[in-house]
């Protein structure tokens, strides 16, 4: 029978399956973070239980960490002690840590593909949403709550529901100055924030085809931003070469054995979707956000709508504008800029800052507006200097921060304050998202370069 | 074992807000605890409280006339992020059902996980719903588990929910209870695929 990639993952992975019962799912790899694992570990204590598989297992930190002067004690009290936390956690269950100061430390959906970790075929699961980013490499890989963490520590396993599953094909050559943010974000325009929802999405087409991988992992990022479970990418030559000599990838017969595998990996033919949506890459500009959802997305140029979005209610869309300070009808063009955040696990990868840095270089910083460029990983910071790239920030005035999730959400130092505009490469707009009051301006790596150098709202073509 | 989940019978707070996320349930600079209590004391934090920190008399939590441990909210309720604290919150303030025309999928997942129940009714029934608690703030639900049924004025409407989830709410069970109990056949999946 003819089977979709997600069916052909999903069926080799079932443990049990109960009739009127959710599957029980064999997990390959459980990411933790400092934030949703604490109560998960308290909970195996109480029940006087081990981690099933502390192989499987992989920690970092992240969320709570500061992007300037890691090498000093975290200042905030509750923040270092989440972090102190993990660290005895990992020591008492046997648990490797990628923590502040190891080389490997970084955002956890930028540390798990650029280690290796992250492999075609695999199920994986992180007590954090944005775990479908790993989706980009052909694999099962969705966010739980910390019940569910726990779960997966103590059995190597998860419950879950089958969801159903839709396939959004996009064909066709991109435009100049349109990475995959901005696709991602013109789907979820176009589909809403629940149009994914109960749903895994493989994103298909010769546009997705052409696409690096760290492109790839930005689409699969934002699913949750559609209300998918996940999305993911049949892997292909561009996947087997980025894994190639990657840290954990697979090495000498078990390369072979493993590719031998990955090749089966894609959708049958005949494989038949719960849901379909084309789309042509012809029809996507440099876009950006508007309001306090990744659906209330325009092209750059584009007015803020006089009628209420298709996906929106009249109520939440003019509580939104409100929230903004923004008028329907108004163009988003020129708008003065406060802040800008190139970073999070949606676009804080080397090819992301390449991209910032090709606009950036040779330009000064806008004066009155602050700039934050975050790699997501200690290594993308190696990588960063490797090719000179923090050169080009700093001759701009703009000095590379340490990786972490930095401003993507209001919850360590990197806080954008009330009522202030940023323009950010991360995933969520909504309200206080970035500290409280903060307003967010969803946009790619090229558009928040742009506004860094202009202060204010600008199309990232004129500078290519 | 979490409490065993019962017949409801109780006035609503409505909150006819479509699409609210994680961050409005509870924002990220709360989520620093280690344990699982406390967070209802932060839930809706930025609209239960004023920039000064006083009550917001606006937000219907805030306001006398409502009471009750149901949630009525808008549709989408609980988009984004896949933080638990949100049904913590939910959970630690009282709330026993959440009526939405429609739930994020992690969410849901994690409410039933916490002794929650989500209901999810048609756009039609729930702008009814919202009419009936702005007629009458006393208005008495009744939530019956066991029949799927919801009930209000003189309308009743049944209900869906996972045969599964119900005997672990009506039990209290735990979803790592049963995992535990299938660990056999984990290790033999273990042994055969050579994980
Ligand atoms: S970068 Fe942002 S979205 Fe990504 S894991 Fe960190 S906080 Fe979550």
């Amino acid at each position: 029978m003819a089977k979709t990639l997600f069916d052909k993952i999903w069926d080799k992975h079932i443990v049990f399956q109960e009739i009127d019962s959710p599957a029980v799912l064999y997990i390959d790899t459980h990411l933790i973070h400092e934030v949703t694992s604490p109560q998960a570990f308290d909970g195996l204590r109480k029940r006087g239980i081990k981690v099933r598989r502390p192989d499987k297992t992989v920690a970092t930190t992240d969320h709570n960490v500061p992007t300037v002067d890691q090498h000093l004690p975290i200042k905030e009290i509750l923040s270092r002690k989440q972090v102190q936390t993990l660290v005895k956690n990992c020591e008492d269950f046997g648990i490797e840590l990628y923590g502040l100061g190891h080389p490997f430390q970084g955002i956890v959906h930028v540390i798990g593909p650029e280690l290796g970790i992250t492999q075609p075929g695999k199920t994986i699961v992180c007590g954090d949403s944005h775990t479908s980013t790993h989706g980009a490499f052909g694999a099962i890989a969705f966010g739980i709550g910390t019940s569910e963490v726990e779960q997966v520590l103590a059995t190597q396993s998860i419950l879950q529901q089958k969801p159903k599953t839709m396939r959004i094909t996009i064909n066709g050559a991109l435009k100049k100055g349109v990475s995959s943010k901005d696709i991602i974000l013109y789907i979820i325009s176009k589909i809403g924030t629940g149009g994914g929802a109960g749903y895994f999405v493989e994103y298909a087409g010769t546009t997705i085809q052409q696409l690096s991988m760290e492109a790839r992992m930005t689409i699969c990022n934002m699913s949750i931003e559609m209300g998918a479970r996940g999305g993911l990418i049949a892997p292909d030559e561009i996947t087997y070469s980025y894994l190639k000599d990657k840290q954990f990838a697979p090495k000498g017969d078990e390369w072979d054995l493993k590719l031998a595998y990955w090749k089966t990996l894609f959708s049958d033919d005949k494989a038949s979707f719960d849901k379909e949506y084309e789309f042509a890459a012809a029809d996507i500009l440099p876009m950006i956000t508007y309001g306090t959802n990744p659906a209330m997305g325009i092209h750059i140029s584009e007015q803020i709508p006089t009628e209420i979005p298709v996906h929106s209610s009249e109520e939440s869309y003019f509580k939104s504008l409100k929230y903004m300070g923004f008028e329907k009808g108004e163009t988003m063009l020129d708008k003065p800029i406060d802040y800008v955040f190139i970073g999070s696990c949606t676009n804080a990868r080397i090819e992301d800052l390449r991209l910032a840095a090709q606009i950036i270089k040779g330009q000064q910083k806008h004066s009155s507006t602050e700039v934050w460029v975050v790699p997501g990983s200690q290594q993308v910071m190696k990588q960063v200097k490797a090719e000179g790239l923090d050169k080009i920030f700093e001759a701009a005035n703009i000095p590379i921060r340490q990786a972490g999730c930095s401003a993507c959400l209001g919850m360590n130092e990197d806080k954008v304050p009330a009522g202030k505009y940023c323009i950010s490469t991360s995933n969520r707009n909504f309200e206080g998202r970035q500290g409280p009051g903060s307003r967010t301006l969803l946009a790619s790596p090229l558009t928040a370069a742009a506004a860094a150098i202009t202060g204010k709202i600008t199309d990232p073509r004129q500078f290519l | 074992m979490k409490n065993k989940f019962a017949t409801v019978i109780d006035t609503a707070i409505p909150l006819p807000v479509q699409d609210i996320d994680t961050d409005q349930i509870i924002p990220a600079r709360f989520l620093k605890a280690i344990s699982r209590d406390g967070f209802g004391k932060n839930l809706f934090r930025d609209w239960r409280y004023l920039k000064d920190n006083s009550l917001n008399p606006d937000f219907v939590l805030n306001k006398p006339d409502y009471k009750g441990s149901i949630l009525v909210t808008g549709k989408n309720f609980g988009c984004g992020s896949s933080r638990e604290h949100a049904a913590w919150a939910i959970a630690d303030y009282g709330f026993k059902v959440v009526i939405s025309s429609f739930f994020a999928d992690i969410f849901k997942n994690n409410a039933l996980n916490n002794g929650i129940l989500p209901i999810e009714v048609s756009d039609e029934i729930l702008s009814l719903l919202f009419k009936k608690i702005n007629d009458d703030h006393q208005l008495s639900i009744k939530v019956d588990l066991e029949k799927q049924v919801l009930s209000f004025s003189d309308r009743s409407v049944n209900f869906t929910i996972n045969a599964y989830k119900k005997m672990c709410l009506q039990n209290g069970y735990d979803n790592i209870d049963y995992l535990l109990s299938k660990q056999a056949h984990i290790q033999k999946f273990e042994k055969e695929n050579n994980q």
